[in-house]
């Protein structure tokens, strides 16, 4: 426990070093959803209906680059290794994080929404439940994210490697998360929220448990 | 240089002929699909291929568990064999999938779930494949894989549930996943001749493996030369 | 007087690839003993450190520290060695005290700046203690790494190149700490090239060729190690 408060101080002080970096994987995320609306065309109601779907994909996007990021640093001077040798316990690390890559990519969500609302015309009053859905689906992003960012940043061709192993993973909070905001967005007459949300939560439990177990034997020899 | 062990060979000739004669009947002396027609014959190579293909990844998974537990390389060979089986039988049968689905419902892919799921797993196993490309050390190209795999499998049923949610909400256009019990015969007996195919050419692939492994680490034991000359071992009984 | 055996190898064979980095290397230390290895580049010592650290594992072959096996009691072997590396371990965002800080809270030290001054006054760097490790010099980050190796207050010490990338004062600093390691009664292993301040340092010395040990026991006797050209080691001061 004490390795994971650890961890988590070390992992948000260098996040807040690199607040430079943040502000351009925001940019990044915000570029990709302008993309989008080029893409589909200024038909407006399009854009509005299918607001949700741009905004998982331009934040599922940016997080490789952040969740890369997050290894770069303790890869440069084996720093990694250096607390491993401590001894400082593979779980609390893991955990550390998956947590400060958690909180990273929250806030690059909730940063996305308002350019979402102006970019789409896609607002929702639900804030709340808006802001749960976006934790839930990054919680699900960042736990196989950071585990696979471990392994992908010592090898070579780490950048497409990253994406390639994470995207087919994650499918399911992709489906849930867009099908969660677009009943935010669009109207949920009949209340199938919960459903969409239980599996975010689901999937989440789920990847957090096997990464925390599964970390120790990718950074090991 | 051993011959390859004739036991995956047998597999694979049995496996061929049983495949050849399963199909031979389902084609021909099999009645048709009263409403499907013709098309729908396909589901004889089509059922076992999921079947299998479900299997293969299984038993990769299996590998990976054991070789996690017991660190022994024969686990990562098969892994390797496995995967690559299972992205193929994937492969094949979502190209069966928009055979079929091209003349029922007029487009390449209809977003069934068990189909779609199957996509994702060959992106899913081959992305697992590319790292092992990408890794030169076979102690960690082992490691990192067996727990990628793992971690794939482990979110399949996830992904299959999710997909039929999502798909559910739209106008249901399954596979049909079913055929009527006088059709069974040429079924099983592709489905065993797809087992004894896919398992033989797993055990073959995984020598192929064996024999690459042994290559990248050498001689298993250093080669024996006289060691300390002079001094002893202890350094520090001289005092 | 028997002292305890620090650090008891037997048979230690490590592989990369193809190659194998050390073969067959066994040997015993006894504790508080400051023991130099050396041999040429590509002789294992830095492979051979590694592996008492437990920063890689050995392929075949036993290691016991303060007879503890580092295999079956690693993380309790963790704790009482500490490596000098040929990575500093570093953080380059974050400054020295920083850096440190990070350190002490897994080892469950106080992070208080008050207490890590000091640590940085030890190896000299307390004028730079809120600078950016991103902006030292070689010479100054192997400082930095000597502080955090001494933070851990190890009882196996393990040094590969400490005199590395430091200037002669910084020589005289190592000099210094390793009679503090010394007085503290640590057992010592230094990978060095320094042969012959290494003897005046060392009593004790294991001298690696191509991965295999070929000397283990008093500097006084201890052979030069023997290269393909037949070079001696040319050292300055």
């Amino acid at each position: 426990m004490k390795d994971l408060l650890a961890a988590l101080r070390k992992d948000l002080l260098l996040q807040w070093r690199g607040r430079a970096q943040v502000i351009a994987i925001f940019a990044f995320g915000a570029a990709a959803l302008l993309l989008f609306s080029f893409a589909i065309g200024p038909d407006s109601a399009a854009l509005r209906e299918h607001a949700a779907g741009f905004l998982w994909l331009g934040l599922l996007l940016a997080s490789t680059l952040a969740l890369a990021e997050s290894f770069e640093r303790e890869m440069e001077e084996q720093a990694l290794e250096g607390l491993l040798l401590l001894p400082a316990s593979t779980r609390g690390l893991y955990y550390g994080k998956a947590i400060a890559n958690w909180a990273h990519l929250a806030l690059l969500g909730i940063a996305l929404v308002p350019v979402m609302v102006v970019l789409y015309d896609a607002a929702t009053l639900r804030l709340v439940s808006l802001l749960g859905v976006i934790l839930l689906g990054t919680a699900g992003l960042s736990a196989p994210g950071t585990l696979y960012a471990a392994m992908t940043s010592q090898t070579r061709a780490r950048q497409t490697l990253l994406p390639l192993l994470l995207f087919p993973l994650v499918v399911p909070v992709l489906l849930a998360a867009v099908k969660a905001t677009s009943l935010l967005i669009l109207g949920d007459p009949m209340g199938q929220l919960r459903p969409w949300t239980t599996l975010l939560a689901a999937f989440a439990v789920i990847h957090w448990s096997i990464g925390g177990l599964l970390f120790g034997r990718v950074v090991e020899d | 240089m051993r011959q390859s062990p004739t036991g995956p060979k047998v597999l694979v000739a049995l496996g061929v002929a049983l495949l050849l004669a399963g199909s031979w009947w389902g084609l021909t002396k099999a009645p048709g699909e009263v409403y499907m027609g013709e098309v729908q014959r396909i589901m004889y190579v089509h059922v076992p291929t999921a079947w299998n293909a479900m299997l293969a990844l299984t038993f990769a998974f299996v590998c990976a568990l054991c070789f996690l537990l017991t660190n022994a390389w024969k686990w990562d060979s098969r892994l390797e064999a496995g995967m690559e089986m299972g992205v193929v039988l994937s492969l094949l049968l979502c190209t069966q999938g928009s055979i079929w689905a091209k003349p029922t419902w007029g487009v390449w892919w209809d977003w069934d779930p068990r189909l779609t799921t199957t996509a994702v797993m060959v992106f899913a196993f081959g992305g697992i494949l590319a790292l092992r490309a990408f890794v030169d050390d076979p102690a960690r190209r082992a490691v990192w894989s067996a727990v990628a795999c793992i971690v794939a499998f482990v979110d399949v049923p996830i992904v299959y549930f999710s997909v039929k949610w999502w798909n559910s909400l739209h106008q249901a256009q399954s596979t049909p996943q079913t055929v009527s019990s006088a059709f069974h015969w040429p079924l099983r007996i592709n489905a065993f001749g797809i087992l004894f195919l896919w398992t033989g050419l797993v055990g073959l692939r995984s020598r192929v493996a064996a024999l690459r492994l042994r290559s990248e680490l050498g001689p298993p034991l250093p080669d024996a030369k006289p060691s300390v000359t002079g001094g002893s071992r202890i350094a520090g009984s001289a005092s | 007087m028997s002292r305890m055996i620090a650090v008891a190898a037997a048979g230690i064979c490590r592989r990369y690839g193809r190659r194998w980095a050390l073969t067959d290397v066994s040997f015993e230390v006894p504790e508080g003993a400051l023991v130099m290895v050396t041999g040429r580049n590509g002789s294992g010592k830095s492979t051979l450190l590694r592996v008492l650290a437990t920063a890689i594992r050995a392929d075949r072959g036993t290691v016991r520290i303060l007879d503890l096996d580092v295999r079956a009691d690693r993380d309790s072997v963790r704790r009482k060695v500490a490596l000098l590396g040929h990575r500093t371990h570093l953080y380059e965002p974050l400054t020295a005290l920083e850096n440190l800080a990070v350190r002490a809270r897994f080892l469950g030290a106080d992070p208080a700046r008050g207490a890590l001054l000091p640590r940085l006054e030890q190896v000299g760097l307390a004028d730079r203690a809120d600078d950016l490790v991103q902006a030292f010099s070689a010479g100054m980050r192997q400082r930095l790494a000597l502080a955090s190796v001494l933070q851990q207050q190890a009882r196996v010490v393990l040094l590969d190149e400490p005199y590395g990338h430091l200037d002669p004062p910084g020589f005289l600093l190592v000099d210094g700490l390793l009679q503090r390691l010394r007085r503290k009664g640590a057992t010592v292993l230094m990978a060095t090239h320094l042969v012959t301040r290494g003897r005046n340092l060392c009593d004790r010395g294991l001298v690696l060729e191509a991965g295999r040990l070929t000397y283990a026991g008093a500097t006084a006797q201890m052979p030069e190690p023997a290269g393909a050209d037949g070079a001696g080691f040319a050292e300055g001061a």
